[in-house]
């Protein structure tokens, strides 16, 4: 069959015309359409914008480490008395085996409590965190000013300390925090540095990861000589209840040498634990292995999601058909008048079709339209974030004039095998 | 027999409708031939068949047995395609009531044969607008069909016809719907291109009409009666 463009174009004006006239009832016609591919692009950004948080997230633990963090395992019954001292969690004895593992680069410690820290006046209830300098680069923790601390100060066991950028902000909305003074629990720390801040949102708790927007970094021998090994909470119980437990290490930080060594040595690292845990008090986070899982919740997710656009958009495909059905009865007189002065069958096919393509596509483009507005407004209200992604939009666009092409044919189709001489008598 | 002459020769043409059990013979076997510049009536009273016969002439309708030369073409095999070709290029076409697209311009319906031609588009424009000019409407081009009175909208079916330059130009009942004034205008502007030379065949079962043409073929049962 001869191509003829301008031809073509001429089709496309005049359908587009025919379109026009009928303004309402084409909107109404397409509506189907406009919603499916609204749906289809609106879902999408907000499922790409869910993985993608969720992918940070796991980033920010590093995909090359292993995270083993201590965990309170659940007392029976004799045991809950008030004042019992709780002794759980990852001890120096683990340090020393676990880096007898060859894949295991290095272990990074960490202590942590949760406490007010003050300025002044002022306080906030934040994450301090005693470690060592390589902290930083194994975590991917930048700083924004100042520096982290080092060596001769981790040996010395300095009073200097690291604090996240919220921290910051509620502590010295407007003095530069580098060289003062901040006071945790009784003692005095002296601020040498500002984590830069990270965004995050929503779902923090879900991936094990810890905001370092309210953290603040000390040394870890500090930590120990100035806070010891003990954390006192008052238990939800009445006054006078308190609960002791003793921690050595609530985490440590396995860099391991090769992603491929990720999951061997993450069952290494049980397997030594087990021998001298006789209680589950631990909890080993593999970084890689929660991203692959994100990723099969994130394909799962795109399945059902892709199975309702597609119910969607067939559903205003027929919708489309149906309203084509009738044009071309409505329109019977006119095929049979196109006929007679010499249209041929492929010519009123062509017509019809596309002019139920254009219908399709439009409908197309105001859902692509739609469907970049909605993620905008759920951004804004509910602060999910959202991700459109330039395939979702060429995908549904192309669907939608797919489905012109396929639900348009048949009712062009009969419009084109209308015997002439009875479409002209059509009243 | 001289058959350059011949743009039409019918040879016994036959036409049967089958409705579910029932066999409508409509045309029982007509045969006539037509010479180029000729300008024929067909009479006859309604249910004569002489409808059909215009129809197949004009390559609408096709026939149930018979053969038919077109400009000395056997076309009774002719597939649609090739008979919509015909139509396209050699036939103008004007009915009684009109048959002009409701949604479209008096430029945009008089424009359509040649659309189909795939003829260029602004030389396709030109054309129109001076057939409209011929028909008397070039103050009209931008109105829709319905804000014209029924004499003009067969002046624009005329220009329609037209804009093929055809060879044959049918006409079935062209001034059965129009007022006795606007029924000779329409009838002395279709001599006018007859004297061009231009083949016209009118159908009508008014005599006034008829005398109009120099041969009348009347037709009774679907058969030619009588002619003269």
């Amino acid at each position: 069959m001869k191509i003829n463009l301008t031809h073509l174009l001429r089709i496309i004006r005049y359908g587009w015309k025919n379109i026009w006239l009928y303004k309402l009832r084409s909107l109404l016609t397409v509506l189907g359409i406009v919603f499916g591919v609204a749906s289809v692009i609106a879902m999408l950004a907000i499922g790409e914008g869910a993985s993608y948080e969720a992918r940070k997230m796991i980033e920010s633990l590093g995909s090359n480490n292993i995270i083993i963090k201590s965990l309170k395992p659940p007392s029976d019954a004799k045991t809950q008395q008030p004042s019992n001292l709780g002794v759980y969690g990852l001890t120096d004895r683990d340090l020393r085996k676990l880096k007898t593992i060859p894949s295991v680069v290095q272990i990074i410690p960490a202590w942590e409590m949760q406490e007010d820290v003050w300025y002044y006046d002022k306080n906030i209830s934040a994450k301090v965190v005693g470690t060592l300098p390589e902290y930083k680069d194994v975590m991917n923790l930048s700083i924004k000013t100042g520096r982290y601390f080092d060596d001769v100060e981790l040996q010395k066991s300095e009073p200097v300390a690291i604090i996240g950028s919220t921290v910051r902000t509620s502590l010295f909305p407007v003095e530069d925090p580098i060289g003062k003074t901040i006071k945790i629990k009784s003692s005095y720390f002296r601020i040498i540095g500002i984590a830069g801040e990270k965004i995050f949102a929503g779902a923090s708790e879900s991936f094990m990861a810890e905001d370092t927007n309210i953290a603040v970094y000390i040394p870890l021998t500090t930590t120990k000589l100035f806070f010891g090994e003990y954390e006192v909470k008052k238990t939800t119980g009445g006054a006078g209840s308190w609960e002791r437990n003793w921690v050595q290490y609530h985490r440590f930080i396995l860099q391991i040498s090769g992603t491929d060594k990720i999951l061997v040595s993450a069952s290494l690292v049980n397997d030594i634990l087990n021998q001298t845990h006789k209680k589950q008090d631990y909890q080993i986070i593999v970084p890689l292995e929660l991203l692959r899982q994100a990723e099969r919740t994130k394909r799962i997710f795109n399945i059902v999601l892709g199975s309702i656009a597609a119910i969607s958009l067939i559903v205003g495909g027929i919708g489309i058909m149906n309203i084509m059905l009738a044009v071309v009865t409505e329109r019977t007189r006119e095929i049979g008048i196109r006929r007679a002065v010499g249209a041929k069958k492929r010519d009123i096919i062509n017509q019809f079709l596309t002019e139920t393509v254009i219908l399709s596509g439009s409908g197309g483009i105001i859902g692509i339209v739609l469907g970049i507005l909605i993620p905008r407004i759920v951004t804004k209200f509910a602060g999910m974030t959202t991700l459109i992604t330039p395939w979702s939009i060429l995908l549904s666009f192309t669907i939608s004039v797919a489905i012109g092409i396929t639900f348009g044919l048949y009712p062009a189709r009969k419009a084109a095998n209308l015997d002439p001489i009875q479409a002209l008598r059509y009243e | 027999m001289n058959y350059q002459n011949h743009i039409i020769r019918l040879e016994e043409i036959t036409k049967v409708y089958h409705l579910g059990e029932i066999d409508i013979s409509v045309l029982k076997g007509v045969s006539c031939t037509i010479e180029k510049g000729e300008h024929v009536a067909i009479m006859g009273p309604s249910g004569s068949g002489k409808t059909t016969m215009l129809n197949i002439i004009g390559c609408l309708d096709t026939m149930s047995s018979g053969k038919y030369f077109f400009e000395n073409n056997d076309i009774s095999y002719f597939d649609d395609d090739a008979l919509s070709e015909i139509r396209n290029r050699k036939i103008g076409f004007i009915f009684q009531s009109y048959n002009l697209i409701p949604q479209l311009t008096v430029l945009e319906n008089i424009e359509m044969p040649l659309f189909y031609q795939h003829f260029d588009e602004a030389k396709t424009r030109e054309k129109a607008i001076e057939l409209a000019r011929m028909v008397g409407l070039e103050d009209r081009l931008k109105h829709r069909p319905s804000e014209l009175s029924g004499g003009q909208q067969q002046r624009v079916a005329i220009a329609r016809a037209l804009m093929n330059d055809p060879v044959l130009i049918l006409a079935d009942e062209p001034t059965g719907n129009l007022d006795s004034v606007s029924g000779k205008e329409i009838m002395d502007l279709l001599c006018s291109l007859n004297e061009k030379g231009t083949t016209l065949i009118v159908v009508t079962h008014d005599a006034n009409i008829a005398r109009y043409s120099r041969r009348i073929l009347r037709m009774l049962d679907g058969k030619i009666s009588n002619e003269n």
